[in-house]
Formats: C-alpha cells, sequence, structure tokens
C-alpha cells in the first residue's frame, strides 16, 4: 500500500483558510443563532486575531455545539472545530458552575444514581423538581432526563467474566457512561452480539467517562486526568494483552480517537487505530468472509431510519451502522439525511440553548415524522434523547437491532 | 469495501459521472474532500465562449471543430466535434433528471449577467437568473436594482452602471425586513446562505412581495441578488405569483445559493440511484497492480480499503488540491500521474494578472480515453474527469463547467462499454 501523509503547516492549521466561506453554509448554530458569529469568523479569522491579542476573545464561541460539521464541509483540511474548541479552552473567563458540574461529571453522578435509581428516576421526572432544575440551576423544564438503571453494566460483567474468558478470541469493550449508568441493555446487545461472532468481551482495567461532557463544560484539567486513566487502561488492552477496543457510542468513539490528542494535547498515536466502533469492526469481520451471523426467521419487520450523528458524520463511518442494519433481512431502511439534532450532549439541556437546540432539530424530526419508520437508529445516545424528546418515534442503537435479529 | 466505481471527487464533473453510473446499476461511491466549487457557482454553466484565438463564440457547436484545430490538445478534442452536441445533450439532462432546473442549447449561446454589470457569453443558465439573448443588452428597458439593507456581498452600483451603458434604465432600492435585523447584528454572518434560509419562509416572502409591489413603480423587472431558496424552489415563482412582477436574480459574491441548491439535488439524485457519498474524507494511499489500480484508502477509513473494477479522478484543479504546485514542479498528490506544465517555474504565469495564464491550462495528461497517463503510459483502470484536465483554459475560453460535464459523460461511457 502506498500511503501520502495529509501536509499541515501548523499544529493550529487556521492559516490554511482560504476564505471560501462553505462552513458558514453547513454551520447549524448560525443558521438559527444570530449570537454565534459563525465558524469562519469563530475559528480560522478569530484565531489571527486572538494570537495577537487575546482579548479579542469572543465568548459567544460558547454557542459552537463542537458537532464539527464545518470540518466535514471544509475543503482545504482547516480544523475549524479544533481551533474554536482550543481558543475557548484557552480564554474563557467565565468559570464553570455548579449545573456545569452537575451535567458534565456523568461518572460521579451515574455512580451515586444508580444506586438509588427508582428514586432519582421519579424525583427529576417531577413537575416541581424540574421547576427548581429550571430556576435555579438554569436546566431547561422541558428536558427529561435518561432514566437510570438499577445497577450497572459494570456489575452484570462482573458475573460474567467466566463466561467471556471461555471463548478463545477477545475483545475490550469501553462501554461508556451511558451504558453503564442508563443502558445496560445496550451493552448486552453487544455482548451477544460479540458472542455470536465469536469473540468473548472484556472490561478494561479501569474506565473512566471519557470525557466529553467535562470538556465541552470546561472542566479540561479534569478531563486530561480521566483521560489519562482511560489511555492508560488502553494501552494494557492493546500493547500488552493484544486486543481491540470497541465501544458503541461514536461520541466517546470520536473522543478517546481524536479529541484527546487535538484538544487535550496527548499523543495516542499508539494505540489509536486500535479504537474503534464495534459496528466498524463487525463490518470488517463479516465482509472477510470468516463467520457469518445466523438470523432468526420470525423477526418482525422493521422499517428503520438511520440518524447520522455528528461525531459519526465526522468519522465517516456511518456506513458501517448502515450497511450492518441493511444486512438484517428483516430490516427495512428508510433514507435520512445527514444533519444535526441539536442537542450535542449537554448543550440542548442548557436553558439557555433550548430554542437553538430545537431550531437546529427541527427539519430532521420532521423527516423523521414523515419517513413513516418503525424506529430510528443512531450510533449517538445523546441523539437518542433528544429524538425521543422531540418525535414520536423510538431510537434503537444498530446494535440493539441486530441482536434482537440474531437467532 | 467492495464497489464497482469509485469516483474521487464530488463536485460537479464527480456527480455527473456517478450519477450516470449509478443509474446504469453500477455500484459507485463518491469520496469528497470538504464541499465543492458549486458553492461558487455563478449560476450558469460555460461550454464555450471564445476560442484560443480569442475570437468570440456564439455557437459552441458550429465553433468546436476550429477550436480542436487551433488547440488539438484541449479535452473536446477527446470528445470529439462530431459527438459534441449529443455529449452536451446527455450532460444537461443529467441536470435536468436530477431536479437541476436549466435551460440553453450548444447551438446558441445566451449572455449572462455577471455580479460586475457585464453580459458574458454561457450554455446552460439556473431558472431564475438574469439572462439575454444578446452581448448587446438586456431585453428589459427599465429595472429596478434590490438589495437587502447590510447585505455586502453584492455591489448594485457596479450593475447600474453597465446597464444605464447598455441602454437600461436602473434605480437601486434597498430595503429592510424586521427578520432580517437579527442576522445584521452580526456582519460576518450576514451571507447570503443565511438570508435565503429567512426567505424560505412563507411570512417573509409575503413582506418581500409588498416591497416589490411597493417600490417596482413603472419599472419592467425587478433584480434581486441571488439570496432567494436554499431548502426550496419556489421562492422566485411565489414573488413573480404575489406581485405579477417579472423579477429574476444575479449572481452574489459566495456562497452560492443556487450553487448550493444543485450540489443538494445531485448529491440527493446521486443516493437515490443507489450510490454513496461520502464526505469530508480524503484518500491518503493506493494499491496498485500490473498498472491497474486495485484498491484506494482513505484517512477516515484506514485499513478498510475501497475496491473497484474502476477509479475516476475528479478531485479538481489547485483549488481543490487536485492539483499541487511545489517549488520545482506541478503535481498531482493522489497517484503522482503525469500532468502538462511549462518546462520551467519561470514559464508558469505571466507578469499581467489578467492576461491569459499558462497554469490554468496545467493539468492531468490522460490519453484518447480519459485515462491517466503515468510515465506517458495509460494506467489501465483510473479515468480522469473535470478541472484537473490538461490542455484548456476556462477562463479565456469560457468553457469550465462544460469541461467538467463533458468530460464525466464521457468517462462515465468509456467505463460503461468495458
Amino acid at each position: 500500500m502506498k500511503m501520502n501523509t495529509i501536509k499541515e503547516t501548523s499544529q493550529n492549521n487556521f492559516e490554511q483558510c482560504i476564505k471560501c466561506t462553505v462552513c458558514t453554509v453547513y454551520c447549524p448554530v448560525a443558521a438559527v443563532n444570530p449570537l454565534y458569529p459563525g465558524p469562519k469568523q469563530s475559528g480560522p479569522d478569530g484565531e489571527r486575531l486572538r494570537l495577537k491579542r487575546p482579548e479579542f476573545y469572543d465568548e459567544a464561541l460558547k454557542y459552537c455545539l463542537n458537532c464539527k460539521r464545518c470540518e466535514v464541509a471544509c475543503p482545504s483540511n482547516v480544523r475549524i472545530g479544533d481551533i474554536i474548541q482550543l481558543a475557548r479552552l484557552k480564554h474563557s473567563k467565565k468559570s464553570p458552575g455548579l449545573r456545569e458540574f452537575t451535567l458534565a461529571n456523568t461518572d460521579l453522578v451515574g455512580s451515586v444514581a444508580t444506586l438509588a435509581a427508582p428514586i432519582v428516576n421519579a424525583t427529576v421526572a417531577l413537575k416541581p423538581m424540574k421547576a427548581i432544575m429550571d430556576a435555579v440551576v438554569k436546566i431547561d423544564h422541558r428536558r427529561t432526563f435518561p432514566k437510570y438503571s438499577q445497577g450497572t453494566f459494570e456489575g452484570w460483567m462482573r458475573k460474567q467474566r467466566e463466561a467471556q474468558a471461555a471463548f478463545e478470541r477477545q475483545v475490550a469493550f469501553f462501554h461508556g457512561c451511558y451504558v453503564n449508568y442508563n443502558n445496560p441493555p445496550l451493552g448486552k446487545a453487544f455482548v451477544k452480539v460479540m458472542n455470536a461472532l465469536g469473540y468473548g468481551v472484556q472490561l478494561l482495567d479501569k474506565e473512566k467517562c471519557c470525557g466529553v461532557a467535562l470538556i465541552s463544560n470546561g472542566f479540561v484539567k479534569q478531563a486530561r486526568r480521566q483521560a489519562k486513566v482511560n489511555l492508560g487502561s488502553i494501552r494494557t488492552a492493546v500493547i500488552e494483552r493484544k486486543l481491540p477496543v470497541l465501544a458503541t457510542s461514536s461520541t466517546c468513539t470520536f473522543t478517546l480517537r481524536d479529541e484527546y490528542p487535538h484538544l487535550l494535547g496527548l499523543d495516542n498515536a499508539d494505540v489509536r487505530d486500535s479504537v474503534e466502533l464495534a459496528v466498524r469492526f463487525i463490518y470488517r469481520l463479516l465482509s472477510s468472509g470468516e463467520v457469518q451471523l445466523r438470523f432468526r426467521k420470525d423477526a418482525p419487520k422493521l422499517r428503520v431510519a438511520y440518524h447520522t450523528a455528528c461525531h459519526m458524520e465526522k468519522l465517516g463511518w456511518s456506513c458501517y451502522s448502515k450497511e450492518l442494519l441493511a444486512m438484517i433481512p428483516s430490516v427495512e431502511m428508510v433514507p435520512l439525511d445527514s444533519q444535526c439534532c441539536g442537542i450535542a450532549g449537554t448543550y440542548g439541556f442548557k436553558k439557555e440553548n433550548y430554542a437553538t437546540s430545537q431550531a437546529i432539530g427541527e427539519p430532521l424530526f420532521r423527516k423523521i415524522e414523515e419517513s413513516g419508520c418503525d424506529v430510528v437508529s443512531t450510533d449517538c445516545e445523546t441523539c437518542k434523547w433528544q429524538i425521543e424528546m422531540s418525535t414520536s418515534k423510538r431510537v434503537l442503537h444498530p446494535l440493539e437491532i441486530l441482536a434482537d435479529a440474531l437467532e | 469495501m467492495r464497489y464497482d466505481s469509485v469516483i474521487i471527487g464530488g463536485g460537479l464533473s464527480g456527480l455527473v459521472c456517478g450519477l450516470r453510473l449509478a443509474k446504469a446499476g453500477k455500484r459507485c461511491v463518491i469520496i469528497s474532500a470538504g464541499q465543492s466549487a458549486l458553492h461558487f457557482s455563478s449560476g450558469s454553466f460555460d461550454l464555450l465562449g471564445a476560442l484560443p484565438s480569442g475570437e468570440s463564440v456564439g455557437s459552441p457547436a458550429e465553433r468546436v471543430a476550429q477550436l480542436i484545430e487551433q488547440e488539438p490538445s484541449h479535452p473536446y478534442a477527446k470528445i470529439g466535434a462530431e459527438a459534441f452536441v449529443e455529449t452536451a445533450e446527455a450532460a444537461k439532462q443529467t441536470l435536468v433528471d436530477a431536479g437541476v432546473r436549466v435551460s440553453g442549447d450548444a447551438a446558441q449561446n445566451h449572455y449572462r449577467l455577471t455580479p460586475m454589470g457585464t453580459l458574458k457569453a454561457t450554455w446552460l443558465t439556473l431558472d431564475g437568473y438574469v439572462r439575454s439573448a444578446t452581448e448587446e443588452g438586456l431585453e428589459w428597458k427599465n429595472v429596478v436594482v434590490m438589495n437587502a439593507e447590510g447585505f455586502l456581498d453584492f455591489y448594485t452600483q457596479f450593475i447600474v452602471d453597465e446597464l444605464r451603458k447598455k441602454g437600461t434604465t436602473c434605480r437601486v432600492c434597498s430595503f429592510s425586513l424586521a427578520a432580517l435585523d437579527a442576522i445584521r447584528n452580526n456582519p460576518t454572518e450576514m451571507r447570503s446562505a443565511n438570508i435565503a434560509r429567512i426567505f424560505d419562509g412563507e411570512e417573509c416572502i409575503a413582506q418581500l412581495s409588498e416591497i416589490i409591489s411597493r417600490e417596482a413603480g413603472d419599472s419592467d423587472a425587478v433584480l434581486l441578488p441571488a439570496f432567494l431558496g436554499i431548502n426550496r424552489y419556489d421562492v422566485l415563482d411565489e414573488l413573480k405569483r404575489r406581485t405579477g412582477r417579472e423579477c429574476a436574480v444575479i449572481a452574489t459574491l459566495p456562497p452560492s445559493v443556487p450553487g448550493i441548491r444543485t450540489q443538494i439535488a445531485l448529491r440527493r439524485a446521486f443516493e437515490r440511484a443507489g450510490g454513496v457519498y461520502m464526505l469530508g474524507d480524503t484518500v491518503a494511499g493506493y494499491d496498485e497492480k500490473d498498472g491497474r489500480i486495485e484498491r484506494v484508502y482513505t484517512v477516515n477509513h484506514g485499513d478498510i480499503g475501497f475496491s473497484a473494477d474502476e477509479f475516476v479522478l475528479a478531485t479538481g484543479s489547485f483549488f481543490s488540491r487536485g492539483l499541487e504546485a511545489t517549488r520545482e514542479a506541478v503535481i498531482e498528490p493522489l497517484f503522482g500521474v503525469d500532468v502538462e506544465q511549462a518546462a520551467s517555474r519561470g514559464e508558469w504565469f505571466e507578469r499581467d494578472l489578467f492576461a491569459k495564464q499558462p497554469f490554468e491550462s496545467f493539468g492531468v495528461a490522460t490519453d484518447g480515453e480519459f485515462r491517466a497517463l503515468r510515465g506517458g503510459k495509460p494506467l489501465q483502470n483510473l479515468y480522469v474527469c473535470g478541472a484537473g484536465l490538461s490542455g484548456y483554459n476556462p477562463l479565456t475560453e469560457g468553457c469550465g463547467a462544460g469541461v467538467s460535464m463533458l468530460s464525466a459523460v464521457r468517462v462515465s461511457d468509456n467505463i460503461l462499454k468495458r
């Protein structure tokens, strides 16, 4: 194989911008929120000024969703989204408050909440509680928090250790906070599919939240600390145990692979290629012809609209999920254009972003309702919450649909 | 990943080629490193505006033989004078079938109104744009040129000055709408695409109609910047219907709203035909065996390559990095195929910026079937179409879009014939 390397004149490649304005067309925020200066001004144009004088930093950069759709659209390979996020981390004078702490510390909040899941779930769903959260911490009252599960995925996995170790071939699983605290059934679906392919699943030695919410809420030091723990565990798995590290969340995967080096300055080049989405690993395995999946004959017909999450679009990997779904005999795919749903993790939960968030997602919600699908499928948990909050459809991960169709 | 054809580059040429292949039943993928030059579209597609000698062209169909005589290495020479009209018609039909509303004919150029107010020969123009059958002037004798207050990507005075010279009475009208106030506060985002989103709303169309009715007076037509209709096609029709006036648009500075609409329509048609469009990915490597490309690898997909029977290089010219100028030479960075160019750097350009620039005609060398040459020999299954081709000057000859589309048609035909 002959490979070229991508040439970049500097790490912060704002000088590659030729001012073509294409990014401004595809920014979901600039399209609906006039307070946001747009990716070109916030990114490469503003960077030139900020390098000269940091006072040119504009707090309106907080409106950036970090969806990276500007980077996907850029014909000149400028890392516009990274430039904006780095500027926020470097220059923002606004210190994160209680709300940011609660939203960003998915690990801490999750481990406490799962201990008393029924109480927590019932309490945060109460109208008076929502009103208090809205008024005091500015979390929008129209939002519904994802339910916490009783018991974590890690707890369930510990009971599976022996059964999983029996498989000759093994993978490590970065489950992420959502699978661990909110949706262990997705983790179980992943394990079921991997077992059907002849692979046992192990946990990493120690897993922390990938840190995406910490980064976007300004807790950069804590994000770096957690990233170092994760990279340590990933290195043990990849280098010592020769295991690929798989994940089900597109955002966790994107953060581990690209945000660690680009935003946190942590070199992961030795393990980056070994961290990937499960759908990609499974696609590669199935196309090699080494293994086959057997589908049950009685699975009900399902019309599935696949929604490409922003970080999935940036990874470029939605084809793997779509191919896997299309492979299931009982599934009929319904096309859906790739566009932002507006939630962007914790962004849409904040009171001041609610209107922007829903305005961004509105065309997608309309398309989903019109599509005639039975369910929506996506690789991102926060897109799932947003689509379930804003449409009449249920949202499932591709692996949940796949696991359910297996014999 | 296994495809019949892999097309590298998702602009006008790559899309036309991909659409024709996908419709013929080929399993195709387009890999595009970012959005394309259609985002800077003038609203027109040129076929042939002038010969290399400088003589202007009224009928591309009649004059193409002369062009080929003067410039035997021109991409049109590989299409041939006899097949020229038929190929142009097929290219036009590809756009029309995808829902891109254009009109024009290879037998006779018409003229588009440039943002500088001049009239330029062209082949196809998107519906709604100001156009004229002759170079002498517009058919309208009295027009109003309207612009939204604070929109800086449109210079009414240039247009007014030039139109007056050509005998059209011309008046400028600047208008404001409450809905535009919000984006006007943020001058960097007061751009055509954002304005177009506002005018997609029924209420704003109604308000703009009222303004037009009030301001149009005794004019024959109302001319507006092309900032109408990004997610819908009928905004201009609505304005005409509500006001009972002739309304038409003139190109703005980028981004080009009608160009974006064209890109979206072509991509959707390609995907409807079963094609896979991968945006924001860059081809970074390939496997080659016995003069054939077997597989390409991209930044996003790493070890999972794209294998195919045929590969199409539609990566464009310097702007989109399909060609790169190094200190020593102009290169094609992906496959390192031959690039036709002047022997030394000193001959790349003329000192006079507006002179015919030699570098404009640099490009990938191909054989008669548009297959890329390396060391003078064709690679068996690597075809080239679009702006990256050598032997023509899109600016002085007014043939850029024509070369992109006609070479795409021919490449798809050659692939289908194999």
